[in-house]
């Protein structure tokens, strides 16, 4: 692996040094938040954050995103057909994304890019794109990335890691897109042995600083239906409100709704972001809502996150610490507890048979 | 406020106990620092965990309505006044409440805490009557309460609930001499222009999470406009004529409603002032109708009744 120093006032040179061959995006600050957009001045990037308000999976799943564009007027020789809205692939740069997010897009590669369906906008969107990430000196209070299988210098996803030793960054270049990046930046001064021991010790008690731990281990072999019928939905359901803050800060959160908003004779379709917390989401047409109930509405979200996923995908939780939906939730509904409850439960065998609930299951629905 | 803790769980222990109400609603302490949250107690048992603190801004009244059987609930100055709004509205009835009142020594703003400490995390927070030290890496930082107070509780003017059962200690002082508009005022001054693009600007960062809906214990419809699909009278998008949408229709849903308790603006995500939407209807209501919401039951919302004389050319 390649180690690159880089001064911190040569940051910006650096970065300025990448504008030629990519687009730049980056956290910055919109008041009392940090948040990942277009750079087009790159003084404006603000590292110091402790994580951005919003996670960066906008950055590849747009809040709304226009797929296609349509016309409806029959003089056209293209009306009624849906054609694709031109979009700029042309080779990204992403400054600043935290370990856990980077985790997280590869948590959505297994939703929006899998053998059967290949999402193209999400995946050209990854391809064209170049994670230069940052370690967490200062995690939260609220960050479980390492009970989630993820760290605060965690490389998965990534294609450079930054690590901030004070004066300097330390770049770790982890993919053949992240040399191509230092590449394009031309300059680069090899880290020296001192840097690389001081990088590793800030790791070391970054880790340290994260005491917030989350046990998972039991999810996977524990019965989903005894996990479904817990009692203490009831106890964790009562103060939520469903609005969408924990799945709209989440970047792992990949759900969507594709409406077609049409204006006169012009239209398009957008995929805009859902949310399991809507009753809207489960809807049908019939007026029939499988899911009417606030409580079924919150014990879908964790289980999918700590028990659906866990069992389709054999690839841990689909949760990597972040904390946002913890500091965010206004009613403090927080995932670390109801994850906690979901890994206690007795074992199955243990509980007692309900004939009413065998029932439940088999009846055709 | 430990006082206030140890009233509240004697008054619920004896209302369980007696089973006077099936169930409390009140708050417990969160995980993290400056945020408690809402609580629902069945048995005698579960009464230690009710807790109160600064930092019970979230209104309680929002999770009453259609509910079925005796309850007891806290309830602060505003969420008392939004109850008699809920009763009007046909969404309780007094004789299933217990109304356990809280004499409000006004909440605390996270956010202005975190503001103030330049974004540091804060680990910790205690109190006492007039300081609010918070705590963090390497730091310890006193609060003059009065500094850190929520908007909306800097300028209430009714601190005591109008409605109770039990007051759980004296009442408080109510402030006077509060100039409730000032913030209206300023908008009030601006054209129409400028009016509009600071509104614009207001809601740019808006997410369409609905959470200052979801959290107002006004908006208790079975489904709310933004969500009818037929006929759909919002796109799904965030179109800033959609957003922009959404927000005044909400506020006007909520005029001669609205007790401005700030739930609404301490739930959103992105820290939007919302209840710059509201503040103005508030006041116009007062003006044109001398009619605050939820004070009483004797008198019915000035959005339900007609009568000739109403003020405004309008009708
Ligand atoms: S858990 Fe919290 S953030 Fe999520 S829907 Fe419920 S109230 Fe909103
Ligand atoms: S569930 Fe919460 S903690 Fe986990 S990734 Fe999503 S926002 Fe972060
Ligand atoms: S609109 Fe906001 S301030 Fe008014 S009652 Fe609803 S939550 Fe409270
Ligand atoms: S809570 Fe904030 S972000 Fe969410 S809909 Fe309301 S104003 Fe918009």
């Amino acid at each position: 692996m390649n180690e690159v120093k880089i001064q911190k006032e040569r940051f910006a040179n650096f970065l300025n040094s990448l504008t030629d061959s990519y687009r730049l995006y980056g956290p910055v600050r919109q008041a009392d938040m940090v948040n990942f957009v277009p750079i087009r001045d790159t003084t404006e990037i603000d590292l110091s954050f402790q994580n951005t308000r919003l996670s960066s999976k906008s950055l590849f799943l747009p809040q709304s995103e226009r797929m296609f564009e349509y016309s409806l007027d029959p003089a056209r020789d293209d009306a009624h057909i849906l054609k694709e809205v031109p979009r700029d692939y042309s080779p990204r740069a992403v400054i600043g994304v935290r370990p856990c997010d980077a985790k997280a897009f590869k948590l959505l590669d297994v939703n929006f890019d899998t053998q059967e369906y290949r999402d193209p906008w999400w995946v050209r969107a990854r391809q064209s794109t170049t994670l230069v990430g940052l370690g967490c000196t200062t995690p939260c209070s609220t960050c479980f990335c390492t009970s989630v299988g993820g760290g605060p210098f965690d490389e998965e996803g990534l294609d450079v890691l930054l690590v901030d030793t004070g004066e300097a960054f330390l770049a770790k270049v982890l993919t053949e897109k992240g040399e191509n990046l230092f590449d394009a930046a031309k300059t680069i001064e090899p880290a020296d042995e001192e840097l690389v021991q001081k990088a590793l010790a800030i790791e070391q008690e970054a880790a340290s600083k994260i005491v917030s731990r989350v046990d998972t281990s039991r999810l996977g072999e524990l019965d989903t239906l005894a996990l479904y019928e817990a009692d203490f939905w009831e106890e964790v359901h009562f103060a939520c409100i469903n609005c969408g803050v924990c799945t709209y800060v989440c970047p792992t959160c990949w759900c969507f709704d594709i409406q077609d908003e049409t204006h006169g004779r012009a239209g398009d379709r957008i995929r805009n972001w859902d949310s399991c917390m809507f009753p809207l989401f489960t809807l049908h047409a019939s007026g029939h809502n499988p899911r009417e109930e606030k409580l079924q509405r919150v014990r879908q979200r964790f289980m999918h996150k700590l028990k659906y996923y866990v069992d389709k995908y054999k690839n841990g939780v689909a949760c990597v610490g972040c904390g946002r939906c913890v500091q965010y939730c206004p009613v403090n509904i927080d995932i670390r507890q109801v994850c906690r409850l979901m890994n206690a439960i007795a074992p199955p065998d243990r509980r007692p048979m309900h004939a009413c609930n065998i029932a439940w299951v088999r009846s055709p629905s | 406020m430990l006082k206030y803790t140890s009233k509240i769980r004697e008054t619920a222990r004896r209302l369980l106990t007696e089973h006077r109400v099936d169930a409390v609603i009140g708050f417990r302490k969160g995980t993290v620092p400056m945020i408690c949250q809402p609580v629902l107690i069945t048995t005698p048992q579960e009464v230690d965990t009710l807790y109160w603190d600064s930092f019970c801004g979230v209104n309680l009244a929002n999770y009453l309505p259609k509910r079925q059987g005796p309850i007891a609930i806290v309830a602060k100055g505003c969420d008392a006044r939004n109850i008699v709004v809920h009763m009007s509205e046909n969404q309780i009835k007094r004789d299933q409440l217990f109304i356990i009142g809280i004499p409000c020594k006004a909440m605390g703003d996270r956010r202005k805490i975190t503001r103030a400490l330049n974004g540091q995390e804060v680990l910790e927070v205690t109190e006492d009557a007039d300081t609010i030290v918070a705590k963090g890496e390497g730091f310890e930082m006193p609060f003059n309460k009065a500094d850190v107070l929520q908007d909306n509780c800097a300028i209430c003017i009714h601190r005591n609930p109008v409605i109770y059962d039990k007051l759980i200690g004296e009442p408080v002082p109510e402030q006077d001499g509060i100039d409730r508009y000032a913030d209206v005022q300023k908008l009030e001054a601006m054209g129409a222009d400028e009016r509009w693009n600071y509104f614009q600007d207001l809601v740019a960062p808006c997410i369409r999470c609905y959470a200052c809906r979801d959290v107002c214990p006004l908006c208790y419809c079975p489904t709310c406009f933004v969500d009818e699909s037929r006929p759909q009278w919002l796109g799904k998008s965030i179109d800033p004529t959609d957003t922009m949408t959404f927000h005044l229709l909400r506020a006007f849903h909520c005029a001669g409603r609205c007790t401005d308790c700030g739930a609404c603006e301490q739930a959103c995500p992105m820290g939007i002032r919302v209840r710059r939407f509201t503040r103005k209807l508030e006041k116009d209501v007062l003006e044109l109708y001398a009619y605050e919401a939820g004070m009483t039951m004797e008198a019915r919302p000035p959005l339900d009744v007609y009568r000739p004389d109403d003020s405004g050319d309008f009708i």
